[in-house]
């Protein structure tokens, strides 16, 4: 008896993926829940576990495909054992419902009132339209030529569907979108230049991180506040307790805790930067889900520590390491990079001395952390060495004041200096 | 006997009500003061002209066109009688069809002339006078339209005919007067004109076809022209005197003027339709009527009344067989307590002529009135394949789109089997499609609904095969 192997649930608003790779040929024995075969969605990688135990023994989505949720990627028949069950097909009888049997009508009818019961205007939104294939021929090439996702535009068609009327004025919303289209064609090359150029196809999620990042310079007022901080106080720290804290946790001590802890405390004080905008309303939100870019190999991916305001600074160190480690190996799940709320991006372990961050849409902040260098700073008139580092708080300025953004910043740096005051909640 | 539903007439709004009700799990019924169900589409109206439509096409056809095609046959010989039961055929076929499925689906059926007497009552009066009750928990009046008269002229549908008495000459008549230049004159006109009449349409107003798109119109009578039918447009019948052995219409300017005298065998008074809704106890039950003499309805089909709906001709909209059943199916869905909705902005208006004329949406007259910007795909049948290879290329395609969105608006066809093609222009309406999204469908090679493709595509000025 045949199993067949279906592309999961793969999370909220991702309705399709493409096939990274088989692990399996047709034919190979595989045990249960073995990964057969990598997806590659809008977000993340993941794999496919096998729903059984046997043999593979047909691939139907190829490498490369693109592939709907649930829709059948292939089969796999299982052992000896499985092969037993050789019952008749079950018998899927459906009874009819009382209302829809004319024959029926008389006890098992519902009555109906004497004055008819209060008739139910058409909803707008009944049904969601389930994959691309659904959007309208006019509507799939817009989306393809100009990049943005008929997924994300709302639909004013039969049911919510989207008309070209609706992916234009979503293209014309973000006029450089519709300017610079992201499958541009590009002018062809000389031939002795082209001989020596490698074409790769962008991978799903390459094609996100795109279009995300220009969704949020074409939506955000955005632009960046700096400051520099003296990393003397967190070092001496965390040079004194470092063997303590490994021994009793099991993890190292590393800043990122102590920044998630400052960040907290600052959006605390400033909450617009903790919020977004919704339409016309500003949506604060009361708890802290920090965002922390982490670089992969496949791009940059931004993992999400919940609820960080409640955790000690060793929790947040043991959720960030797991993280970057099942980051690297494409283990994240998609729920563990939604929702987050603000964002850190630590270019400083690449070397950066300063950047102006993208923000993560729709959040309203994020932090730019970079590398820690001693430099001369002048103290209390004289010059001395110090271990500084520059920090960058890029904001939504249509949301966040430039007063707001700088006191975020300016408490953060105030945390970091003086770690007491993330103790005492100053 | 108390229902949850009772619909009172059965034409194509009434039983496809009754059917839908039925199928929800309502306990349902009929009345029906008529002999046989179906109302005027199927006993008077579109059925039967359609059979004659047919049958005069082929006629006209065998002696005109098969020589050409190397189909030697000698003249066809008109045997009218044969023609008129062949049409009765197809009636009495479709009207058992409706007794079929009202038994298929447990529908009570009751043959009276019915009378709404309180908001959940209807008294049935039989034919030799017996009183009934039928109790309603929901009444939907389907009653449907009556023929328009004319002030000053009398129908006897022997000589001065509605659509009625057109559809049953017992010979063809030599001149047929048609009075009103719409479907219902021009379909009857054509096809007492393909037995032999000489047809000359007087009709109110300077075009034909009032409402439809005027460049269809415009070639439509130019069509009509050449097939021997004359019009005489902007005039007025003022009456008919039926003393001699022809009769004299009285034909006047509609401006004014000189009037005079046009001679004619049979007039066919063929000026519209008004709501049907005598006797039905609609005054007494307090049910309000519009200025029209329509019954007034929410956007629900309920009248003032709770509990009393209305729909299909008798009520507000076009006058359309379709029209009603969707709004059949729409109240029987919403009284059932789901959500019944009909798309007027979506509904096809065809006339069976040959070539035939169908339309959806708005036309060019009426977005240029409503100051909407938008840009037009014509696609003529002489460039379409299979119309070339058939010799049937009068006619064009006309795709009206929103010059921003490309959504389509109307959609305009002249030209044989354009009463099917409509339907995926009003598919594509229904969805808010854009000429593009029929661009870019394939069509089939070779049909005549490629033309409409090439007209999506002249929209963007980008037709193949011009």
């Amino acid at each position: 008896m045949a199993t067949e192997i279906r592309v999961p649930t793969l999370g909220e608003s991702v309705t399709e993926a493409t096939i990274g790779k088989w692990f399996k040929k047709p034919g190979d024995a595989v045990k249960a829940d073995e990964p057969l075969v990598e997806l590659e969605t809008d977000k993340v990688t993941v794999e496919v576990p096998a729903p059984t135990a046997g043999v593979l023994q047909e691939i139907i989505a190829k490498d490369g495909q693109t592939v709907t949720i649930g829709a059948v990627l292939g089969s796999i028949k299982e052992g000896a054992g499985g092969a037993a069950s050789t019952g008749s097909a079950p018998k899927d009888k459906t009874v009819p419902a009382a209302a829809g049997r004319p024959d029926q009508k008389t006890e098992t009818t519902k009555p109906v009132a004497a004055g008819p019961t209060p008739i139910q205007p058409r909803s707008g939104n009944e049904q969601r339209v389930a994959t691309d294939n659904a959007q309208a021929p006019s509507v799939r090439r817009l989306g393809a030529e100009s990049g943005v996702d008929p997924a994300s535009v709302s639909g004013t068609g039969r049911d919510g569907r989207v008309t070209k009327g609706d992916m234009l004025a979503a293209i014309e919303r973000g006029p450089s979108v519709a300017n610079a289209p992201s499958q541009q064609m590009r002018a062809p090359s000389p031939a002795d230049d082209a001989s020596r150029e490698e074409r790769v196809k962008m991978t799903r999620l390459r094609q996100t991180i795109a279009r995300r990042l220009k969704d949020a310079q074409n939506t955000a007022a955005m632009l960046t506040t700096f400051n520099d901080v003296d990393m003397s106080a967190v070092m001496k720290m965390r040079a004194e307790y470092k063997d303590a804290f490994e021994k009793k946790h099991g993890v190292k001590l590393g800043f990122m805790g102590f920044f998630v802890k400052a960040c907290i405390q600052a959006l605390k004080e400033v909450p617009a930067v903790n919020a977004e905008i919704d339409g016309t309303d500003l949506v604060y939100k009361n708890y802290y889900h920090i965002g922390v870019a982490v670089g992969t190999e496949k791009g940059l991916v931004v993992p999400v520590v919940r609820n960080a305001d409640m955790m000690s600074i060793a929790e947040i160190e043991k959720t960030i390491a797991d993280f970057g480690r099942r980051a690297r190996d494409g283990q994240l799940s998609i729920g563990e990079m939604q929702g987050g709320t603000f964002t850190l991006s630590n270019g400083g372990i690449y070397g950066s001395l300063l950047s102006t961050p993208i923000l993560n849409a729709p959040q309203s902040g994020i932090l730019g952390m970079h590398r820690i260098e001693e430099r001369p700073v002048a103290v209390k008139g004289q010059v001395v060495v110090k271990p500084m580092m520059y920090l960058a708080l890029s904001y939504d300025h249509r949301i966040v004041d430039g007063r707001e953004a700088v006191t975020c910043l300016v408490r953060i740096k105030e945390g970091l200096e003086d770690p007491a005051r993330l103790v005492l909640d100053l | 006997m108390s229902y949850d539903l009772v619909v009172i007439g059965t034409g194509p709004a009434g039983y496809v009500c009754a059917i839908r009700g039925a199928q929800l799990g309502l306990k349902t019924a009929v009345i029906e003061k008529d002999k046989t169900f179906g109302g005027t589409c199927l006993n008077v109206g579109c059925i039967p002209s359609k059979a004659l439509l047919h049958a005069s096409h082929l006629f006209e056809e065998a002696a005109h066109d098969f020589a050409g095609m190397g189909i030697g046959v000698s003249k066809p010989k008109l045997d009218l009688k044969q023609m008129l039961s062949f049409k009765q055929e197809g009636v009495d076929g479709n009207v058992k069809g409706v007794d079929f499925l009202f038994k298929k689906n447990k529908i009570d059926t009751f043959k009276g002339t019915g009378k709404i007497t309180g908001p959940d009552k209807i008294e049935v009066v039989t034919g030799n006078g017996k009183a009934e009750v039928v109790e309603a928990k929901n009444i939907v009046i389907a009653t449907g339209s009556d023929v328009t008269r004319l002030k000053g002229i009398e129908i006897d549908e022997k000589r001065v005919v509605s659509s009625t008495g057109a559809l049953t000459l017992d010979k063809v008549p030599g001149k047929l007067l048609v009075v009103g230049a719409g479907v219902i004159g021009l379909e009857l006109g054509s096809v007492w004109r393909r037995l032999g009449a000489e047809v000359q349409v007087v009709e109110f107003l300077d075009r034909i076809l009032p409402g439809m798109d005027g460049e269809i119109a415009r070639q439509f009578q130019r069509i009509l022209e050449k097939q021997g039918v004359s019009f005489k447009l902007g005039s007025k019948v003022t009456a008919v005197d039926t003393k001699g052995k022809t009769l004299k219409a009285s034909v006047e300017p509609a401006a004014g003027g000189k009037a005079e005298t046009l001679d004619a065998d049979v007039v066919l008074v063929a000026i519209g339709r008004v709501p049907y809704t005598q006797g039905l106890g609609l005054k007494e039950a307090g049910v309000e009527l519009d200025e029209r003499g329509r019954v007034k309805i929410d956007d629900h089909f309920q009248t003032n009344v709770k509990g009393i709906f209305a729909i299909g001709d008798v009520v507000r909209g076009a006058m359309l067989a379709h029209k009603g059943e969707d709004e059949g199916i729409a109240v029987a869905e919403l009284i059932a307590g789901k959500a019944g909705h009909v798309n007027y902005d979506a509904i096809p208006n065809v006339i069976y002529t040959y070539p035939e004329v169908a339309s959806v949406g708005k036309t060019e007259e009426e977005l240029k009135q409503a100051g909407v910007a938008y840009r037009a795909g014509k696609f003529p049948f002489t460039a379409n394949g299979r119309a070339k290879v058939n010799k049937t290329t009068e006619g064009f395609v006309k795709i009206l789109s929103d010059d921003k969105t490309d959504k389509v608006l109307g959609v305009h066809i002249i030209g044989p089997d354009a009463g099917t093609m409509i339907t995926e222009a009003t598919i594509t309406m229904e969805f808010s499609g854009s000429a593009e999204d029929i661009a870019r469908t394939c069509h089939p090679h070779p049909t005549l609904s490629e033309a409409v493709k090439e007209a999506a595509l002249g929209v963007d000025k980008r037709a193949i095969h011009m």
